[in-house]
C-alpha cells in the first residue's frame, strides 16, 4: 500500500515536515506503522499461524505418523488420511457421543444463549435510553457494573440456585424466593447462565447504540400512534440491526467456545454436552484417542471461523459501538 | 378540521427555566398560523406542547372542542412535520407514509390507496419503493409532508420543516406547502425562525421573544404597525433603521432631530400618532424602513425640511433596486431586544448610526459622497425608549 502522503493535494514536503512536529501521537503511530514493509507483516502472520497450520496438517496424518514424527516431515513423505475426521465425527471411541451429535448440542446451547439475552438486552437498553423512570441512571450503573463480577465466583451459588432454589426461613416460616427447578444437567441451566452473564455487556453496548438513535424518529412514531412496544418492535429493533449483529457474534462465539459453564451445569450429561466437553473427553478417557484431537479441534473451529469471516464487518463495527456513530 | 386554542399556557422546566409565559393564541379552523422568533424564544416548545411531546405546566389547550392537556399525542388527531424530517430510515417511502394508518389498523387496501393519493399530490409516485436514504433533501421533506397529510388530521404542526433545505429549494417548498395547506384547508401551526417564511406563508403571524408573545397579526399589519421595538427590528429585511432622536415643537410644527439636523413630521404622520404629544421635548426611538428613504435627486418637489444628509458607505446594485448603506451622526437604538431581533447586527456605532435605503437604480450616488436623503415621514415609526412599545394613540 502506498502512503496517503503521495497524493497530489498535499502541500510541499517542507510544509508537511513542519506540521509533523505538531501532529498528535495517534497520527505519528499510524505513519510509523504504515511505513513498515508489508513483508514484515506477512512474516508475523506466518509465525503466528504456524502452530495452527501444524495442527491442520496433523489432523490429516495417520495415527502412526503423528506419534513418530513432526508434522513438517509431511513435505518429504506425504501420506494423508480422512480417517481421523471420520472417526471423530461418526465413530467415537469408547461409547462417547459422536462429534456430529456434539455439533448439534453446541448449536442447541449457543443459539438460545445468544437470542434470549439479545432480546432482553435490547428491551432493557431501550428502556434505559428512552423511557424516563425513577432511578434510571442508578439502575443502569448497577446493571453495567455487574460486568465486573467474575463468572467463576458465581458458579457455585448459581448451581445451588438452579438445583435447590432459594428458601428463606424467618420466624419459623419458610418462604420460597426461587423455586426448586432442579435444572441440574439440563441445557436450560446453561442458557440461563450465559444469559445472565451476557446481559450486562449486551445492555451496555446496545444502550450506547440505541441512545444515539435520533429522538425525532421516536417522537414521530409517538405521534403516528405507536406505544413503547410498537416503537421498540418496529423502529428500534430494525434500526439497531448492526449493533444486534455485532453483539450476537460476540455472544455466539463466547458460548460456542465455553467450556466451564457447560462442564459444571451439564454435570456430565453426555447427551447434551457440546463440542468443547467432548473434545476434552477424547483425551482424558482414552490415551489412545489423542490422534483424533487435531481433527476434533478443527471440527469445533469451523463454525466460529465461518461466522467470523462472513460477518467480519459487523464484528469490527460492534467493537466501535457507541464510540463512533453510525 | 378544528380550531386550536391556547389559554395562558406556561412551560416551566424542572430546572426552573420558564420557556413559555402565559401564551394565549386562537388558531382558527383552516388557518395557517406561523409562530416566529429568534432561537430560544419558546416557539418550538409551544408547538411541542400542542403536539403533546412536552407536558403543559399550566394553562388550557384545546383542539376542536376538546381540552387535550392530558391526552396522549396519538389521540390528539394531529400530525407533525419535523425539522430533520424524522423519517423511518429502514422503511420505504410508502411504509413511511402509511405507518400511522397501519398502526391504526386501517385495512391494507385502503392504506395503499391513501398512500398513493398522498404520493401523487406530492409528486412522489416514482419514489414510493425507495428508502429515505436514497432520496434528496427536498424529496425527504415531501415524504414527511406525505406522512402528515395521509392521516387527514384536524391540525398540522410543522417545526421548521424547511430549515435543512438549500435556499432555492426552500423558496420552492415554501410556496408548495402554502398551496397544499390552502387546498387541504387543514388548520396549521408552523414554527420558523425565518421572518421571510413567516411573512410569505402565514395567514397570521405570531411573534415570540423569550417565551412571551409579542404580537399576533396579519403579516402586513406586523410590518406596518409593529407593536414594539423587537417586532419592528425582527420583521422586515433588511431590518428597520432605528435611531434615537429628540421630538421638538417649533412654530407649530413637530420635528424629530439629532446632531445631523431635523426632519419635520407630515400632517398625516402627526394624525396617525397622536400619542406623540406626550413625548414632546423627549428622546424617542425613530424607525424608518429602507423603502421609505429616497434619493432627493429622484424626488423633485420633496419638502426640503424632510431631508437628512448622510454619507454613502456602500452601494449594492440588485438590478431592480439599489441598496445604499449610509452612516450618519447620532445614536442608533441598540437595545437588547433590537440586537436579538436583527440577525447579524453590526456592533458598530455609539455616536454614529448605520442606515440602509432602497434607492431607484437610476440613482447616481457614489461611495464616500454625502447625499441628501428624502424621508417619507408619513411612514416613520416611533418608539418609547423606556417601555420599548410603539407610540400610536
Amino acid at each position: 500500500m502506498t502512503s496517503v502522503h503521495d497524493g497530489p493535494l498535499v502541500a510541499s514536503p517542507k510544509a508537511s515536515a513542519k506540521a509533523g512536529a505538531m501532529e498528535p501521537v495517534g497520527e505519528r503511530t499510524h505513519r510509523f506503522l504504515s511505513a513498515v514493509p508489508t513483508w514484515v507483516l506477512w512474516l508475523l502472520v506466518f509465525l503466528w499461524t504456524l502452530p495452527t497450520i501444524g495442527l491442520l496438517v496433523n489432523s490429516f496424518r495417520p495415527k502412526q505418523d503423528q506419534l513418530t514424527s513432526g508434522w513438517w516431515t509431511v513435505f518429504q513423505d506425504p501420506s494423508f488420511t480422512l480417517d481421523n475426521y471420520r472417526v471423530a465425527l461418526f465413530d467415537p471411541p469408547g461409547g462417547y457421543v459422536s462429534f456430529s451429535k456434539a455439533i448439534l448440542n453446541s448449536f442447541a446451547i449457543a443459539i438460545p444463549a445468544t437470542v434470549v439475552p439479545i432480546l432482553m438486552a435490547a428491551a432493557a437498553a431501550y428502556a434505559f435510553a428512552w423511557m424516563p423512570f425513577k432511578g434510571r441512571s442508578w439502575i443502569f450503573i448497577a446493571v453495567v457494573s455487574l460486568m465486573a463480577i467474575p463468572l467463576q465466583m458465581a458458579l457455585v451459588p448459581l448451581l445451588q440456585l438452579f438445583t435447590n432454589g432459594a428458601h428463606l426461613t424467618l420466624f419459623g416460616q419458610t418462604f420460597t424466593v426461587f423455586p426448586d427447578l432442579n435444572l441440574n444437567g439440563e441445557p436450560i441451566a446453561v442458557w440461563l447462565t450465559h444469559t445472565c452473564f451476557g446481559l450486562p455487556l449486551a445492555i451496555f453496548l446496545l444502550h450506547n447504540y440505541i441512545s444515539s438513535l435520533p429522538a425525532d424518529v421516536f417522537e414521530a412514531a409517538t405521534i403516528d400512534g405507536a406505544n413503547h412496544f410498537g416503537i421498540f418492535w418496529r423502529i428500534v429493533l430494525p434500526l439497531s440491526r448492526p449493533a444486534l449483529a455485532a453483539f450476537a457474534i460476540f455472544q455466539f462465539l463466547w458460548v460456542w467456545n465455553d467450556y466451564l459453564v457447560a462442564l459444571i451445569f451439564l454435570a456430565g450429561n453426555k447427551d447434551a454436552s457440546p463440542l468443547t466437553i467432548q473434545l476434552v473427553n477424547l483425551v482424558t478417557s482414552k490415551g489412545a484417542g489423542t490422534e483424533l484431537l487435531p481433527s476434533a479441534a478443527f471440527i469445533s473451529m469451523i463454525v466460529p471461523l465461518i461466522i467470523f469471516f462472513s460477518m467480519q464487518k459487523y464484528f469490527v463495527r460492534g467493537l466501535l459501538a457507541g464510540s463512533v456513530k453510525g | 378540521m378544528a380550531k386550536v386554542t391556547l389559554e395562558d399556557i406556561n412551560k416551566v422546566y424542572e430546572n426552573g427555566f420558564h420557556a413559555v409565559h402565559d401564551l394565549s393564541l386562537d388558531v382558527n379552523d383552516g388557518e395557517f398560523l406561523v409562530l416566529v422568533g429568534p432561537s430560544g424564544c419558546g416557539k418550538s416548545t409551544a408547538l411541542r406542547m400542542v403536539a403533546g411531546l412536552e407536558s403543559i405546566s399550566s394553562g388550557k389547550l384545546s383542539i376542536g372542542d376538546r381540552v387535550v392537556n392530558d391526552v396522549h399525542p396519538k389521540d390528539r388527531d394531529i400530525a407533525m412535520v419535523f425539522q430533520n424530517y424524522a423519517l423511518y430510515p429502514h422503511m420505504t417511502v410508502a411504509d413511511n407514509i402509511g405507518f400511522a394508518l397501519k398502526l391504526k389498523g386501517v385495512p391494507r387496501d385502503e392504506i395503499r390507496q391513501r398512500v398513493l393519493e398522498a404520493a401523487r399530490m406530492l409528486e412522489l409516485e416514482d419514489w414510493i419503493e425507495r428508502k429515505p436514504g436514497q432520496l434528496s433533501g427536498g424529496q425527504r421533506q415531501r415524504v414527511a409532508m406525505g406522512r402528515a397529510i395521509v392521516r387527514r388530521p384536524s391540525a398540522f404542526l410543522m417545526d421548521e420543516p424547511l430549515s435543512n433545505l438549500d435556499a432555492k429549494l426552500r423558496v420552492q417548498m415554501r410556496a408548495d406547502i402554502a398551496k397544499l395547506q390552502r387546498s387541504l384547508g387543514v388548520t396549521t401551526i408552523y414554527v420558523t425562525h425565518d421572518q421571510i417564511e413567516a411573512m410569505t406563508m402565514g395567514d397570521r403571524v405570531a411573534v415570540m421573544r423569550k417565551g412571551v408573545l409579542q404580537q399576533v397579526d396579519d403579516p402586513q399589519v406586523l410590518y406596518d404597525r409593529p407593536a414594539n421595538l423587537f417586532v419592528a427590528a425582527f420583521i422586515g429585511s433588511p431590518a428597520m433603521n432605528l435611531f434615537e432622536a429628540q421630538l421638538v415643537e417649533d412654530a407649530g410644527s413637530w420635528y424629530v432631530g439629532g446632531p445631523n439636523g431635523r426632519v419635520r413630521l407630515s400632517d398625516a404622520s402627526r394624525a396617525a400618532h397622536p400619542g406623540l404629544q406626550r413625548y414632546l421635548g423627549q428622546t424617542i426611538g425613530v424607525g424608518v424602513r429602507h423603502e421609505n428613504l429616497h434619493d432627493l435627486a429622484d424626488r423633485p418637489g420633496h419638502p426640503d425640511d424632510q431631508v437628512l444628509p448622510a454619507t454613502v458607505d456602500l452601494r449594492e446594485a440588485l438590478g431592480s433596486d439599489l441598496e445604499v448603506h449610509f452612516t450618519m451622526p447620532g445614536r442608533r437604538v441598540l437595545t437588547e431586544d433590537v440586537r436579538e431581533g436583527v440577525e447579524g447586527v453590526s456592533e458598530m456605532g455609539g455616536e454614529t448610526t448605520p442606515l440602509v435605503a432602497r434607492f431607484s437604480p437610476r440613482s447616481r450616488v457614489r461611495e464616500g459622497e454625502t447625499v441628501a436623503i428624502a424621508v417619507d415621514t408619513d411612514r416613520l415609526h416611533f418608539f418609547d425608549l423606556a417601555t420599548r412599545a410603539s407610540i400610536w394613540e
